[in-house]
């Protein structure tokens, strides 16, 4: 089973890669770009068949590595076909 | 007086020799180095997590040796009262691990810094800090591309509030952004240090200052 976790920065915490990106974008002449926020997102492959246990698992790899909830949401996608 | 201590050894720390020499030309004792791999700490006062660049800064900078097999047994000393000082990459170990508050990211200007700032001790009450006098404001080296110290708004007043913030970038030399200009901060019981700045770069007169060398001597008194 394939599932994407993503990582996204919370609202309101600094992301200085994400400002120096939405400036390059600018410069390039981009024009009406409000903002730009960089995250991370993560391709898996799981042997487990079951969705529920393969989210339950996936959510677990969230909290325990994949994301600092300090600063960081993530949402569980899974691939159900 | 006397101390045992010693120095984590991650892949990818880099300042490991710097800190056994220091640990050794301070405290008159050889320190041991510990392998991340081991499960268990020998009988130490003072655990040194180091500078370096553990596992390539993959995934967040600490994120990966946080989860190291050694982390559990620290977290373990850590509990029984032992003093752990994390310096740089072990600042953002020590947080990633939960055993500090907080998260250190990009620095605010995106570039790695490499310089020397002033900082000041805003705490001389505690065990890695108490051989300098409340206030007094020293040199020290840094080098770092994540130290930009964040937390969220209530954990910062209590960091504020319960004198846990140990050090602060002073004269306007936060090289980083960090809130609150913070350069260390300790756990609640106080035991637990983390830093970015370098003071094991800042111990004798060939380093062009002696300023660092205070902050050994607090842990050797602390645990004396």
């Amino acid at each position: 089973m394939k599932a994407r976790i993503k990582v996204t920065l919370k609202n309101g915490v600094l992301d200085p890669q994400g400002k120096a990106i939405e400036g390059a974008l600018g410069s390039l002449g981009f024009s009406g770009v409000a903002s730009v926020r960089q995250g991370k997102l993560f391709e898996v492959e799981l042997d487990e068949t079951d969705p529920a246990k393969a989210k339950a698992a996936l959510e677990e790899m969230s909290k325990k590595l994949l994301a600092n909830t300090v600063i960081e949401n993530y949402a569980v996608e899974l691939d159900e076909k | 007086m006397s101390m045992k201590s010693g120095v984590v050894v991650f892949p990818g720390s880099n300042r490991e020799r710097d800190m056994l020499y220091a640990l050794e030309n301070i405290t008159g004792a050889k320190p041991q180095a510990i392998w991340h791999a081991d499960t268990e700490l020998p009988d130490l006062d003072l655990v040194v997590l180091c500078g370096g660049f553990s596992y390539g800064d993959y995934l967040r900078t600490g994120a990966i040796a946080a989860r190291g097999h050694i982390m559990p047994a620290i977290a373990k000393a850590a509990d029984r009262g032992v003093r752990i000082l994390g310096i740089c990459n072990g600042f953002q170990i020590l947080c990633e691990a939960g055993l500090l508050p907080g998260v250190l990211m990009r620095n605010a200007g995106l570039k790695f810094v490499c310089k020397e700032v002033k900082l000041e001790v805003a705490n001389a009450k505690t065990d890695f800090t108490r051989k300098y006098a409340q206030g007094q404001v020293w040199r020290c080296p840094v080098a770092h591309g994540d130290g930009n110290y964040f937390t969220d708004p209530e954990t910062l007043k209590r960091l504020e509030g319960e004198g846990r913030v140990g050090l602060r970038y002073a004269d306007g030399t936060n090289p980083n952004g960090s809130l609150n200009d913070i350069a260390g901060i300790l756990n609640e019981r106080g035991n637990v240090f983390g830093m970015m700045p370098h003071p094991e770069n800042m111990i004798e007169p060939m380093n062009g200052a002696t300023d660092g060398r205070a902050l050994f001597e607090s842990v050797l008194e602390a645990v004396a």
